[in-house]
C-alpha cells in the first residue's frame, strides 16, 4: 500500500492565524466584517483610506489621462463587439448612399456600419477618438509639469521612466488605432510609417516585409495592428499605469512649498472622504467633457476619406496631433540622399523620422541623471521646485517645447499656407530656420525671465508687497509705502534649497584629479546654478509681526482642525 | 471644238487646266462659303465685334491687342469660350494685380458681357465650348454613379483641393482653390480648360459621365448634414489636434482648477 506522500513532518515557519471574530448582527457591518474577514481589507482600507494627497490643480493633470484611459477601456470594449479587423474586400452595400458598390475591405466597411448603422456608434466612436487625442494630451501636460517642479529627482527617478514608457506606448496605441479603420488617412499615414521603416539602414526593407508580411499594403497589418490596439498595448500600459500609481503611494505625492509643508510630510486631505469625492467627481467631468466633444465635433469623418487606396493622397492628409511633429520634420526636411554600392540612404527620412524619435526619447530617459550628475544632488526631494528657482532647467524646457512646437507647426503647413495666404515654400523654409533659431530664442527668453522672477521675489521679501499707498516724506520726496509680506509668504518663498556650483577638484600641483570633479562637469554647473540668486539672511527679511508660534499650534489642535488640512509623516521614502 | 482638239497637247495647256480648275473651285467655295455664315445668327459677328471692345479695355494690357499674349500673360489663342467663361465667370479675370494665382472674386461683368469675350476669344482659334447644361447637369444619376464620381474625385482632384473640396496648398503661393460654392458649370469648365495650376482632363481621359458624377458626387457631399457634429472646418486632424488642446485639455484644467480651490469643509 502505497504512503502517502508529500506530506512535511514539521513545517518550517509557522505564522500565527487571527482569533476568529465575533460577527455583527447589523446588515452593513456585517458585510463588511464578511468581506474583511476573508480579504483582509480592513487593514489595507485603514491605511489606503487615510492616505494624505496634496491639492494643486497641476496634479490633477495625469488624473486627466488616467480617466481618458478609463474611458478609452470603456468605449474600446465597445468598438471591438463590431469591428471586423480583417483587409478581405467586399462591395459596400451598407446605408450610407456615398460609398455604395465601392469596392473595400471589411475593416473600413465595419467602421461605416458602426458610424451609421450601429446604434450609438457613431457616437462612441467619436468619443473613442477623442479620449484617444485627450489621454495622449493630458499625458504630456502631466510630463512637462513633472519636469518644470523637479517632480523626477530623487527618489522618482523610476517613475518618470515608466512614465516615459507610457507617453511613447500611448503614441503607439494611438497610432495603431488610428491605422485600423483602414480609411484613406489610416493607410496615408501607415504608408508613411511604412516610409519610416524602410529609411532604416540595411535592415529596413527587411523590417517593413516583417511587420507588413511582404509588400505594403498587403492583407496583414490590420489584423496584427488589431492585435497590438486591443491586446498587446492596452496591457503593457495597464501594467506599468499600476506601476505608476503604487509608486506615487510609496514615494508619497509630491507638494508645492508653503508654510507647514516639509520634505518629511504630505499636507492636504485624505483619500477618504475628500479625494474619492473629488477624483470620482473628477472622472465623470472628465468623462462628461470628452462626451460633449463627441457629440458636438465631428472627428475623422471616414466615410468621406472612403477606403484606402495606394493611389490616392488627399491634401491636408496628416496624423493625429501627437505624431504631427515628426510629419513637419519630414515635411521641412531638404531632400538628401546617397547612393553606395547598391543601397540606398534615405537620410531625408531617416533623420527626421527615426533619428528625432531617437533624440527625444533618449533626452527624456537620461535627463533625470544628467542633471543628477550635474549637480551632484544626491538628496531626497518631496518638495517641487517652483520653475523659476531652476532657471536654466526651465530654460531648456521651454527651448524643447519650442522645438517640438515649430516641428508641430511645420506638419500643418499646408493648412498654414492656406489659411494665411503666404507661400507654401516660404512656410517650409521659414521653418528650417526657426526649429534651430526658436529654441536658442526661447531659452535665453525664459533664463531671463526666471532670474527676473528671482529677483521680484528677494524683493518682495526684503522690502515687502507695494502697497499702493504715495507718501511724501517732509523733505518732499514721494514714495510708495511697503508692506511688509507675511510669515507664510516668506516661508514659500524661501524654501527652495540652494544646492552649491561644483568647483573643479585639482592637486596640490593644480592638476585635474582622476576621481574629483572635472573642469567640463564644474563649467556644466556653474551654468546650471550659477544664474541663482542667493537668498536673504533671516535679517533681511521683512514680515509681519505674527502671533507667537506656540498660539498658532495650540489653534491647529482645536476644534477646528476638522476643517484644516491633514499632515502625513512621509516615512516610508526615509 | 476643234480649237481645243488642237491645242491639246500644246504645253501651255496643264497650267491653264490647272489655273481653270482653282478658279472654279475658288469661285464656287466663295459662292458657298459666304452663304453658310450668313445664314447663321448674324449677330455673332456683331457678338465678336463687342466682344472684342471690351476685350481691348479690360484684357489687353496684359493678353495683347489680338491675344497673342505678353510677358505678362499667355496667349488665348485657342483658349476657348469655356475657358473665358469660366476665368470671367468666376471673377479671376480680370485679375486685381499680378499675384502667383488669380483669387475667385464677384465679377462685375453681366453673363451676356461675358458670352460677347468669350465669342471674341473663340474667334481667334478653336477650343473648348461653354458646355451645354445637360453636359454637366447631375439629374438621374444613381447611387452607384455617385459612389463611382466620389471614387474618381479622391483619385483624380482630392490630391490637391482635399478630400471633400475645400482647397489645399500648392508651391510658391499658389493653391487649389475651394470647390464648396463651386457650380457644376465651372467644374466642368475648368476640368476641360486647366485653369492656372490645374491640369487639362480632356474628353479621352474623363467623360462628360465621369465628369458628371464627379459633379454629383460634391453636390451630395456638400448638401449632406454633418454627421457626427461641427466639421471644425473639415481640415482633419489638425483643426482635431487643435481643438483636443483647447477645449479638452482646457475644459479639464478649467474644472481642474476649481476643484482644487474648493477646500473640504466638514460642517
Amino acid at each position: 500500500m502505497a504512503s502517502p506522500t508529500g506530506t512535511a513532518e514539521t513545517s518550517p515557519a509557522t505564522e500565527p492565524r487571527t482569533p476568529e471574530q465575533t460577527t455583527s448582527k447589523n446588515p452593513v457591518t456585517g458585510t463588511l466584517s464578511w468581506a474583511d474577514d476573508r480579504l483582509g481589507l480592513a487593514k489595507v482600507a485603514r491605511g489606503g483610506l487615510r492616505k494624505v494627497f496634496p491639492d494643486h490643480w497641476s496634479f490633477l493633470l495625469g488624473e486627466i489621462a488616467l480617466y481618458s484611459f478609463v474611458v478609452l477601456l470603456i468605449t474600446g470594449v465597445f468598438l471591438t463587439l463590431w469591428f471586423k479587423p480583417s483587409m478581405a474586400e467586399i462591395d459596400y452595400q451598407g446605408s450610407y448612399q456615398l460609398l455604395r458598390g465601392v469596392p473595400m475591405s471589411e475593416a473600413f466597411a465595419s467602421t461605416l456600419d458602426i458610424s451609421f448603422d450601429v446604434r450609438g456608434g457613431l457616437l462612441v466612436r467619436q468619443i473613442h477618438h477623442w479620449a484617444a487625442l485627450l489621454f495622449v494630451a493630458a499625458a504630456m501636460a502631466h510630463m512637462l509639469r513633472v519636469f518644470f517642479t523637479g517632480a523626477f529627482r530623487k527618489p522618482r527617478e523610476v517613475n518618470w521612466l515608466i512614465g516615459v514608457g507610457l507617453f511613447m506606448l500611448a503614441m503607439v496605441e494611438g497610432f495603431a488605432g488610428y491605422s485600423l479603420p483602414d480609411d484613406l488617412l489610416s493607410g496615408t499615414g501607415l504608408r508613411f510609417v511604412d516610409g519610416l521603416i524602410r529609411a532604416i539602414p540595411l535592415v529596413g526593407t527587411w523590417l517593413e516585409f516583417f511587420i507588413f508580411n511582404g509588400e505594403f499594403p498587403g492583407t496583414a497589418i490590420v489584423p496584427r495592428l488589431y492585435m497590438v490596439h486591443i491586446l498587446l498595448v492596452p496591457a503593457i500600459l495597464l501594467g506599468l499605469i499600476a506601476a505608476h500609481l503604487s509608486l506615487v503611494v510609496y514615494h508619497k505625492h509630491t507638494q508645492y512649498p508653503g508654510p507647514g509643508r516639509t520634505e518629511r510630510n504630505v499636507v492636504g486631505y485624505p483619500l477618504f472622504p475628500v479625494y474619492m469625492a473629488k477624483a470620482g467627481g473628477f472622472f465623470f467631468v472628465v468623462f462628461g467633457v470628452i462626451t460633449l466633444m463627441a457629440a458636438f465635433m465631428q472627428i475623422n469623418p471616414v466615410w468621406k476619406y472612403g477606403p484606402y487606396n495606394p493611389s490616392q493622397v488627399t491634401a491636408g492628409s496628416q496624423p493625429d496631433w501627437y505624431m504631427g511633429w515628426l510629419e513637419g520634420a519630414v515635411r521641412i526636411m531638404p531632400n538628401w540622399e546617397s547612393h553606395i554600392g547598391h543601397t540606398t540612404w534615405s537620410w531625408n527620412i531617416f533623420f527626421p523620422g527615426v533619428l528625432l524619435m531617437g533624440v527625444l526619447m533618449t533626452s527624456l530617459v537620461a535627463w533625470p541623471f544628467v542633471e543628477r550628475w550635474i549637480t551632484a544632488d544626491n538628496s531626497y526631494h518631496h518638495i517641487l521646485d517652483r520653475p523659476r528657482n531652476v532657471p536654466t532647467r526651465t530654460a531648456l524646457g521651454v527651448a524643447a517645447m519650442t522645438g517640438y512646437a515649430m516641428f508641430w507647426l511645420s506638419g500643418g503647413n499646408d493648412i498654414i499656407a492656406t489659411h494665411f495666404h503666404v507661400s507654401l515654400n516660404a512656410v517650409t523654409y521659414f521653418m528650417r530656420a526657426a526649429v534651430f533659431a526658436a529654441p536658442v530664442i526661447a531659452y535665453h527668453i525664459t533664463k531671463r525671465t526666471c532670474i527676473s522672477l528671482q529677483r521680484a521675489d528677494l524683493q518682495r521679501l526684503e522690502h515687502g508687497s507695494p502697497s499702493g499707498e504715495i507718501v511724501r516724506d517732509p523733505s518732499g520726496r514721494f514714495t510708495e509705502a511697503h508692506a511688509p509680506i507675511s510669515r507664510d509668504e516668506a516661508y514659500s518663498l524661501t524654501q527652495q534649497r540652494e544646492l552649491p556650483v561644483l568647483e573643479a577638484t585639482t592637486g596640490d600641483d593644480g592638476a585635474p584629479v582622476g576621481n574629483g570633479i572635472s573642469k567640463r562637469r564644474a563649467r556644466l554647473s556653474r551654468w546650471f546654478l550659477g544664474a541663482n540668486m542667493a537668498k536673504p539672511t533671516a535679517d533681511e527679511i521683512h514680515i509681519e509681526k505674527e502671533a507667537e508660534p506656540s498660539h498658532r499650534a495650540a489653534e491647529l489642535d482645536s476644534s477646528e482642525s476638522a476643517s484644516q488640512p491633514s499632515v502625513e509623516k512621509a516615512g516610508s521614502a526615509h | 471644238m476643234r480649237f481645243l482638239s488642237t491645242r491639246r497637247r500644246n504645253p501651255a495647256a496643264k497650267p491653264l487646266l490647272l489655273l481653270l480648275a482653282l478658279v472654279l473651285v475658288g469661285s464656287a467655295y466663295a459662292l458657298i462659303s459666304p452663304s453658310a455664315s450668313s445664314s447663321a445668327d448674324s449677330n455673332v459677328s456683331s457678338q465678336v465685334a463687342a466682344g472684342k471692345a471690351i476685350f481691348e479695355t479690360n484684357c489687353s494690357s496684359c493678353h495683347g491687342m489680338n491675344g497673342e499674349g505678353t510677358s505678362q500673360a499667355p496667349s488665348l489663342a485657342g483658349v476657348g469660350a469655356a475657358s473665358v467663361d469660366f476665368q470671367m465667370g468666376s471673377g479671376r479675370m480680370p485679375m486685381a494685380r499680378p499675384e502667383a494665382q488669380a483669387p475667385a472674386k464677384a465679377t462685375d461683368f453681366t453673363s451676356e458681357e461675358i458670352s460677347q469675350v468669350a465669342a471674341y476669344v473663340a474667334s481667334l482659334a478653336p477650343g473648348p465650348e461653354i458646355p451645354s447644361s445637360d453636359q454637366y447637369s447631375t439629374a438621374g444619376l444613381t447611387a452607384e454613379q455617385l459612389a463611382r464620381g466620389g471614387e474618381l474625385f479622391r483619385t483624380n482632384c482630392s490630391a490637391c483641393h482635399n478630400i471633400e473640396g475645400r482647397g489645399g496648398a500648392l508651391p510658391n503661393g499658389s493653391y487649389a482653390p475651394s470647390l464648396m460654392k463651386t457650380s457644376g458649370k465651372h467644374i466642368y469648365e475648368a476640368m476641360r480648360t486647366g485653369p492656372q495650376q490645374m491640369p487639362v482632363f480632356a474628353k479621352g481621359t474623363m467623360t462628360d459621365q465621369d465628369v458628371k458624377e464627379i459633379i454629383g458626387y460634391l453636390n451630395t457631399t456638400h448638401a449632406q448634414p454633418s454627421d457626427g457634429g461641427f466639421a471644425l472646418g473639415g481640415l482633419g486632424p489638425v483643426s482635431e489636434g487643435l481643438w483636443a488642446w483647447v477645449i479638452g485639455i482646457g475644459a479639464c484644467v478649467l474644472v481642474a482648477i476649481w476643484l482644487a480651490r474648493k477646500g473640504a469643509r466638514s460642517r
